[in-house]
Parts: C-alpha cells; structure tokens; sequence
C-alpha cells in the first residue's frame, strides 16, 4: 500500500515537490543489511519454493515409492530448534548489552548448528546403508537434494556467524554493530529453521 | 532529414518485400486453413500498427528536428491521450486473441470420426502403427523394445496382435478423413511436423502426445523433425502420401501385422541360425580342403 | 514560475543515511584489480561481457557460413554446428546481454543516478564479478573437455542434453550446468547490491518517482532475475542429478540405440516448466533495463520530458510482475496439457498493452522535442523500429493457434534476434555512445559512430527480417542442412547467402566500434562536464570521470523529477535535479 501510494505521485507537480523533499532516501527505516537480508530470504523462499513445486509434480507420477524418514531426523529438528533458541538469547542479550551472555549464545548456536549438519550426513550414510541410493527412486534424490541444498545454506550461515563471533571478541565494546550481526544471523537462523520444518513436514506427509 | 526519409524507407521496404516474397506459405493440405487465417488476420493488425508507428516517428524527426533556439513542449503526461491509447490497444489485442483462442478450441478436440493412428519417432527416424481389424492399437512400453519388437508392443496384450507395422519412413493417409496423430518416442524429444498439414506437436518420450488433422490435398509431403534431437535432428525425415481411401486401403493390406512380424522375425531367427551354421561349416570346410 | 518557484526545505535535517563507509583502496591491486568500486566492477563485468560477447559473435558467423554456404567450409561438422548454434545462444543471452545490462550498466549507473557513493555491500558486490568471471572460464573450458561443449540447443532439454546422440553429452553439458548454477550465485550477489542501493541507499529527495527510468528498468529486472533465476537453478542441479547419480527427475524409460536405460518414470516436460519459469522473466530481464535506458536517451536528446512518466512505471511493474504467468507460450507444442493454451495465450496478449503504451510513449516523446540527432538518438530511434518489429511477431507467436505452425521454424529465430538481440544491443551501443564521456572524459568518434550505426541498423534490420518468411515457409530452425526437401525452393539458398553476406558486415562493424572505443579513450575530443546537458546525477559529480566516492565532500540534495527539459519559465532547456530551486536561472518571462 506504501508502494502503491509512491507511485502515483506526480513528481513534476510543485505541491508534491515539497513533500519529495523531505524524503531521506531511504525506503525503509531498516539498516541495509536487514533490507539485504530480506531480500536475500525471498531468493531462497523462491529456490525452495521451486523445489517443493518440482516435487509435488514429480510425486504425481506412476514410479513414487515414498522414503521411510529415519527417526534421527526428529533429533535433528530438535537439534536445529535449540539452534534458533540459542541465537535467540544470544540477541536479547546484544539488545541488553550483556556481551557475555551474547558470546554464550553464539557458542551454543553455532555448536548446535553443526551438530545438525553433522546429524544430516549421518541420516545420508544410514539411508545408503540402507540402500536408499539417490538413483534408486526419485524421492530418495529428492530427499539428498532438499538436505543438501538445505545444508548448503546453513553451512553459509555458520560462516557468517563464525565472522559475527570474531567481531564480538575483536570489538565487542561496539556494541551497535555486534547488536547487528547478532539479529542478522538470528534472522536468518530462523528463516532456516521455518524452511526446514516446510520440508521436513513435507517429507513427513508424503 | 535523411534520417527521416530512411524511417519511411525502412517502413515502406518492409511493406514492398511483404508483398513482394516469393518465400511464403506452402499450399495448404489439410482443414487447418482458419490457422492460416489468424496468421493473415495477425499480420494486417500488426502491420498497420508498425507502418503507423515508424512514419510517425519519422514524421517528428522531421518536424521535430534541432533547431537554434526552438523549445521542445512541456507535456508531462496526457491522461486522456494515454486512455485511448489503451483502449485501443486492448481492442486490438482482443481482436488478435478471440479468433485465435477460438482455432485452438478446435485444435484441441479431436473430432470423433477421427481414426487413430500412432507415430514412433526415436534416433532418428520415423515409423508408424495402425490399428488393426479390431480398430484397437496395444499397448507398448520401452521395456519390451528388442530387435525382434522395435515398437515396444506388449506381446501379451490381445489387442495388439493386429496391430499393423510400418517399419519405414513413408506413411499413407486417406483424403478427407479426419487422423488422430498418436505421437510416441522411445528416445528424446522429437516434432512431427508436415508443414502442408499446418499442425505438429512434440512428441515426449514417456508419454503419448496427439494433435489430429484431415489431409484435403492428394499428394506426397515431406515430414521433417522440428524439434532438436541430437547430432542427426535434419536427417530426421520422412515421407507422408495422401491418397483415395481405396489405394490407401490396398496399401495398408500389404503391411504386416505385429503378429506376422514376431512369427517372421522367429523363423528369421531359426534361418539365421542356419545359415550362420554353414558358414561356420563351410569355412570349416574351405578351411580342410586348404590344408 | 510555476515550475521553478519552491518551498524552501533547507531546514529538514538529513535521514538516517548519511555518509556511507567506503573502503578506501591501498594499493593497485585493490583499486583496478580486486576492486570494491562499483565502477570499477562496472568496467570488469563490461569488459568481460564483451570479450566473451565476441566468441558468442564469431560463433555466429560460423554458422552463418555453414547455413549460407553448406558444404564449402566442410570442416564445420554437424556436431559442430549444433555446439555453436548452443554455445552462441547461451553466451549472447546469459553472459552477454544479462552481465552487460545488469552487472555493466547497474553496477555503473545505481549509484550514480540515485546519488549513492557506492553500491551498499561493496565487498559482496566484488565477488559478484569474481565468480561471474570463474562462470565464464567454466563455459570457456568446455572446448577443452572430451567431446568438446554441449550442442543441446540453449534451451538444454533433457533427455537429449545428456544422452550420447548430442554433442557434448560428456563433459561439455555438465561444464555448462556448472557454470550457469556459479553464474546464478554471482549474480545474486550483485543482485542483492542493486535492489538494496535501490531502496535504502538514495540520497535526499530522490523519491521513487524522481528516480530516472534506466534506475526502475534495472531495479524491476533485477528483481525479476532474483525471483527467476532460481528457477534455472534448480533445473540445472535437478539435470546435474540426473546426469551424474542417475535420478529420474527429468528422464522417464528409454531405449536409447536400441539399448535401454537405467532411467525411469521422470518428466521431460517438467524441465521445460522450470526452465521457461525462468526463461520468460529472462527475456525482461534484457529488455526491461533497455526500455528503461532508451526512454532516457530519447529524453535527453529530444530535450523533452519522457511523456508520461508514471505510465512508464508503472508499465514496467506490470510487465515485470507478467512476466511470471506467461512462461508456458513457449510449450504450445511441448506435449503439455493442450488446455494450458488458452490461458498463456491470454496472458500473453494482455502483456503487449503496456508494452505498447511503452513504444507509444517513446514516440510521443519525440512529438513537439527539439530532437538532436546524436548516435545515441539514432540508436534509440532504431531500437524503437526494431522493437516493434520483433514485438509483434511476438503476437503471431504468443496467440497459441498462430504458434502452431511457426514454432520451432526460422520465424522464431527471427522474432527473439530482432526482439532481445537486435532492439537491446542498439540500446547498448546507444548508451555506449551516451555514457562514454562520463566513464572517460572523453567523446567517442562521431563519424566512426555514424557508419557503425547505419551498418548496424540496417544490416541487422536486412539481415533478420527475411528470415521470418523463411519460418512462414516452412524452413526448421536449428537444421544443419537443407537438402532434400520438396516445398525449399532454390531461392531459400541464394537468401541464405544474402543474409551470412550481410550478417559478416555488420560483424566487421563491431569491430569498428571497439575500434573507436579503445582510441577514443586517449585521443577522443574532450567531453567536459555534461556534454548532452543532462538533467540526472551522474552527470553532476564533482570531477568527470566520477572519482572515489562518486559525489565529492558532499551528497547531492534531489529537488526534482529526472524529467525537467524545457521547463518554461527556466533559461536553459535543463535543470539538473539537484539545482536548488531558488538558483534555477529563469528567462525573466513571467508565466
């Protein structure tokens, strides 16, 4: 509606000019890296969306076998929950200046994110046990396909945290722009979360 | 000036070389002339839009042009002008689309005379399968494709053991029967296209693709693979006669049924044995008398 | 005074902007080389573009010969063939037009016109053109593998693309796939810089309806390309799984030369969905930037505002946001659901409205201008013609039933050459010749100028509109030869000639034209500061070209549209858009 609003105005007439003015440029009162991060989310919201999409369509074919789901993937989920729980705290705690309890919060964060990772390829290497090659049945390439691009983003994720941890060591008094990298990486650790619990629920329906 | 005068060139060229080109459609061997009429009916909307638009602008290239001490006008936006524009516009996209979307209503229903017949396009060549007495074509699946069975038939299903073979790139059709084109590949994606008919379709590997057509014109038409299919896609060719029923009739009697062809190719099988047999012999033999 | 008198609004202080943090480069290295200058990153991805630009052009000619002259140059195989016409399709699109409009010309001009010192995430916006370059290398590298590049068509359809009876289906398919999945991943990153600049990095009072309309062209495409390129990603890994690891996402069973595969129960069908989700936005991804770009051109050198500017907008969000509900007119004949026709067909006709109010604004701009024609007027006149030309051919092609006989002919070929390679790449000269005084200082060679445009413009225009007769007849696209088949004349063969003739002229023009770019750059006539009078930013910087920094100690404040030519009451036919107004010279009229 804001958008609509912008764009009706007639910018050559005097009256608006004034108005125009006054505006400082800025589309929304957000740094830019949260207005980067949200958009950066609405590509990987395409990207998985397009996967999802794909999926249903393969899934409507003759030769669908559905996969058992191991039940590791349930710890997993709780893993990557506690992932976002601790980031979480991590942020109030930037919000609340308390630099400690922040850098406690990223520890835990990043260890709980790589024992995700680490459990995911444990599920891989038990459906191969199982025979569950990705050749064998497109789901089970479906399934090694939505782990491993989910992986990929959240392995991208922890490189970010891993800087946004030696900032908070290196300068750790800035506290505004710790409180930043903090909430981004909150931000995007939830957006991960919610894209998981899409495709893990997905996995579980079908 | 000259600019302006090469604006109305280029209209006015593109115009005279319309006319003028001798490259233009191929006469017309089935039903699909309404498809040749949207065609037509596109081209004189679109036409008179671009020939306007060129000589217009042209017209203010000339009028228009830089001169010492002249002011361009100060127009931001003319809301009215840019209505009727619109409207206009739509009117004739409406114009376009509604015979257009009215044809493909009729490209989309087969009628119900229709008689079936499958083409199999693979690597790269055609042939093509009839129903036979039963008016019935079997099923086929990739899996049972061998030497003996190059259509994939079920050998197992009753109703293709009439089903007659072409195992050749030419096929006949009837005049003035309505065909169901049945389009089948067992490799990649390939296009059946007879550019007379007007009409194509892709043919998918993995599933049976159709479109139907009712040849009007006797005569023999070149069938080209029109989408690509790999290293040999030109060469992908084929041959479609249309004749009387009757000829077509005593053409199709001379094929052999799916059944005739697995007896043949067994006793094919057994002579080949046979004759492989004495060559081995008889080189055997050669080889004795050498010594 | 209607238009000059203001409110006075020093008062206001500045939002929460402010001055952006730079990094200041500290050596050679970090200044041309691992440069986080948008400018610079500009000339790189220009650069690169161009360079591999010129392999898409020879390729071209390669097979202009093969199909002007078949069998006199008989060191051009059949595989060959199908790999140029391939790798010509994919460069021209993808690493040329796609790089050039978005990673030339956005990483040039966002910050520039919207009065930003930089791009926001400079660092991010580096490795952009880094893994660009590294996607170039990849698709370079498949000459150099077994079996050589893929020959599967640009359109990359499964099963052929990697089954052995095409080129490529070695090494080059999979080189080729790679290199697109890293050339998607570089350009989200510059993606993510040129949307967020966009929004959040705009100096004072640049409103988003007194941005110029080459800045919405760029955002509305980049915005798309963000959306749609996914799409391409997802096909492309799904394809590579199919490839490498034998999953059946695209390929059912096949009997391949009599042997049958290990494939099973997979859709061809559904990569030709994905691969057109993208493919369609694709196609304004191109042209979007180029009718942004060209509506500034006209502007400028009719000295007239661009008429009716909030139609031209919004025309460009509609046709952008069109875009992602058309992509199935190009399966009319796919095997799809036939039904789907009618509703792409209607979509697809509804997207030529504001396409059309686009080129009737363009040459509404033109009436009562005082038009200057410049190089960079022509190329924008020439665009319009040539524009509409491939446009409508577009609506033979999009209304499903006229599709059905010239799809996959010569007349496709014809309509998206002259629709998103000829119309766009005369914006690009077009803007070239507009934008080179600003990157160099310098003017580009007029007289050099004047032959590469009429050769250009004319040979294109001789060389692509025959060719749609060719498809009326009947000719197939994609054909290594024509022999053999009853309804081609003799003359087909003659045109064919005329036409690789031609096409080889207009070549050797561009050639020409890089000519002029690298002398001009040293011995062109200087430009000094804004030698086309010119109402935007850019144009108003400190030193030409622009420095470190672009805008000097302080930004500039926006007082005004991009728009304001001719404003009555003003002596000059200009006012910059940051001209306060209580310093805008008046004629002394009253009005």
């Amino acid at each position: 509606m804001f958008f609509f609003r912008q764009i009706v105005q007639k910018p050559w007439v005097t009256v608006e000019e004034s108005i125009s003015d006054l505006h400082g440029g800025a589309e929304f009162s957000l740094p830019a890296a949260k207005v980067g991060l949200w958009v950066f989310c609405a590509v990987i919201t395409s990207l998985f969306l397009l996967f999802i999409a794909s999926y249903s369509m393969r899934m409507s074919l003759a030769d669908w076998r559905p996969l058992p789901e191991p039940g590791l993937l349930w710890l997993n989920t709780a893993i990557l929950i506690l992932s976002s729980v601790a980031l979480q705290w991590a942020r109030v705690n930037a919000r609340r200046e308390r630099i400690d309890q922040v850098k406690i919060g990223l520890f835990w964060g990043g260890g709980f994110a790589i024992a995700f990772l680490a459990g995911q390829l444990l599920v891989w290497q038990q459906l191969v046990a199982l025979g569950f090659f990705s050749a064998a049945n497109p789901a089970n390439a479906f399934f090694y396909l939505f782990t491993g691009v989910h992986g990929l983003h959240l392995f991208g994720g922890l490189v970010a945290l891993g800087r946004t941890t030696a900032k908070v060591r290196r300068d750790g008094f800035d506290m505004a722009r710790v409180r930043l990298s903090v909430e981004l990486c909150t931000a995007y650790w939830h957006f991960l979360l919610a894209v998981w619990l899409v495709l893990f629920g997905l996995l579980l329906l079908t | 000036m000259f600019v302006a005068i090469m604006l109305v060139l280029v209209a006015v060229g593109t115009v005279v070389f319309h006319f003028l080109s001798p490259w233009w459609w191929t006469p017309i061997a089935s039903n699909w002339g309404s498809i040749d009429d949207t065609v037509t009916l596109t081209f004189w909307i679109t036409g008179v839009v671009f020939v306007a638009i060129v000589l217009f602008m042209a017209y203010c290239v000339f009028r228009y042009r830089y001169r010492e001490g002249r002011r361009a006008d100060y127009t931001p936006e003319n809301k009215k002008l840019e209505w009727w524009l619109t409207g206009l516009t739509t009117a004739g996209v409406v114009g376009l689309l509604a015979p257009g979307l009215f044809v493909w209503n009729q490209y989309v229903t087969v009628p119900e005379e229709a008689h079936e017949f499958e083409v199999v396009g693979q690597q790269w060549q055609w042939s093509y399968r009839f129903p036979g007495a039963d008016g019935v074509l079997g099923t086929s699946a990739p899996q049972n494709i061998s030497d003996d069975n190059p259509f994939g038939l079920n050998p197992d299903d009753p109703n293709s053991q009439d089903d007659i073979l072409i195992e050749d790139d030419e096929v006949h059709l009837p005049l003035h029967k309505p065909a169901k084109f049945l389009l089948r590949s067992i490799d990649v994606l390939h296009d059946f296209y007879v550019p007379q008919f007007r009409a194509k379709m892709d043919l998918v590997p993995g599933m049976v693709t159709f479109f139907w057509a009712t040849p009007t014109r006797a005569g023999t038409f070149d069938i080209l693979c029109f989408e690509l299919c790999g290293v040999g896609h030109h060469t992908m060719r084929g041959t479609v006669v249309v004749e009387e029923e009757s000829a077509y009739r005593a053409w199709l009697q001379e094929q052999p049924t799916f059944a005739q062809s697995m007896t043949e190719a067994r006793n094919g099988a057994e002579d080949d044995s046979r004759e492989n047999l004495k060559l081995v012999l008889g080189e055997a033999e050669a080889g004795s008398t050498a010594r | 005074m209607a238009y000059v008198t203001h409110d006075d609004a020093q008062s206001v202080p500045l939002a929460e902007v402010g001055e952006m943090e730079l990094y200041h480069a500290k050596s050679w290295v970090t200044k041309y080389v691992f440069s986080q200058d948008a400018k610079v990153i500009a000339i790189q991805y220009s650069v690169t573009a161009i360079a591999i630009g010129m392999l898409g052009l020879v390729l071209s000619w390669l097979i202009r010969l093969q199909l002007g002259f078949p069998e006199v140059f008989d060191f051009i195989t059949p595989a060959d063939y199908y790999q140029f016409i391939t790798m010509h399709g994919m460069i021209m699109v993808i690493y040329l037009l796609t790089a050039l409009f978005l990673g030339g010309f956005g990483n040039y001009l966002i910050p520039l016109m919207v009065g930003a010192r930089d791009m926001v995430f400079p660092y991010v916006n580096m490795l952009s053109y880094w893994i660009y370059l590294v996607a170039v290398l990849v698709l370079v590298a498949s000459w150099f593998v077994p079996g050589g590049p893929t020959g599967a068509g640009w359109t990359l359809y499964p099963p052929q693309a990697i089954l052995s009876g095409t080129p490529g289906a070695e090494g080059g398919i999979l080189l080729m796939l790679i290199s697109l999945a890293l050339f998607i991943i570089g350009f989200t990153m510059g993606g993510l810089n040129y949307v967020v600049t966009v929004l959040q990095a705009r100096t004072r009072g640049m409103t988003l309806m007194r941005m110029p309309l080459t800045i919405w062209g760029i955002f509305v495409a980049t915005c798309l390309a963000l959306l749609a390129f996914p799409a391409l990603f997802v096909g492309a890994v799904m394809m590579t799984f199919d490839s490498l690891l034998g999953s059946s996402f695209f390929m059912p069973a096949i009997v391949e030369f009599g042997e049958l595969l290990d494939y099973e129960g997979g859709s061809p069908v559904f990569f030709q969905h994905m691969f057109w989700f993208f493919g369609h936005p694709e196609v304004y991804i191109v042209a979007l930037p180029a009718f942004g770009m060209v509506s500034d051109l006209l502007s400028v050198h009719a000295r007239k505002n661009i008429f009716g500017y909030r139609m031209m907008v919004w025309a460009i969000v509609v046709i952008g946001g069109l875009s992602f509900i058309v992509w199935a007119h190009h399966m009319y004949v796919s095997g799809m659901n036939p039904y789907f026709g009618f509703f792409f067909a209607t979509t697809t006709l509804i997207i030529a409205v504001p396409t059309a109010i686009k080129v009737y604004n363009w040459t509404l701009t033109l009436w009562q201008g005082n038009i200057h024609l410049t190089i960079p007027m022509l190329f924008a006149l020439a665009f319009i013609v040539t524009f509409v030309n491939g446009g409508i051919t577009g609506l033979f092609l999009g209304n499903v039933t006229a599709d059905v006989p010239l799809s996959d002919t010569m007349f496709v070929v014809a309509h998206f050459h002259m629709v998103m390679g000829v119309a766009p790449l005369l914006v690009v000269f077009g803007a070239i010749y507009h934008w080179y005084p600003l990157m160099t200082g310098r003017m580009l060679d007029e007289t050099m100028g004047q032959f590469h445009f009429w050769v250009t413009f004319l040979g294109a225009y001789a060389v692509f509109l025959p060719i749609h007769y060719l498809g009326l007849l009947g000719v197939p696209r994609r054909y290594f030869e024509l022999t053999d088949i009853s309804f081609i004349p003799d003359s087909v063969q003659t045109l064919s000639a005329f036409v690789t003739v031609v096409a080889l002229i207009v070549g050797f023009a561009q050639l020409v034209f890089i000519y002029n770019l690298i002398v001009s750059r040293t011995k062109g006539e200087p430009a000094g500061r804004n030698p086309w009078r010119a109402t935007t930013l850019e144009w108003q910087t400190a030193e030409v070209p622009p420095g470190h920094g672009n805008f000097g100690e302080t930004l500039p404040v926006v007082y005004r549209w991009a728009y304001a030519f001719s404003v009555p009451g003003a002596r000059d036919d200009f006012i910059p858009q940051n001209l306060p107004p209580d310093q805008v010279p008046t004629d002394g009229s009253v009005s």
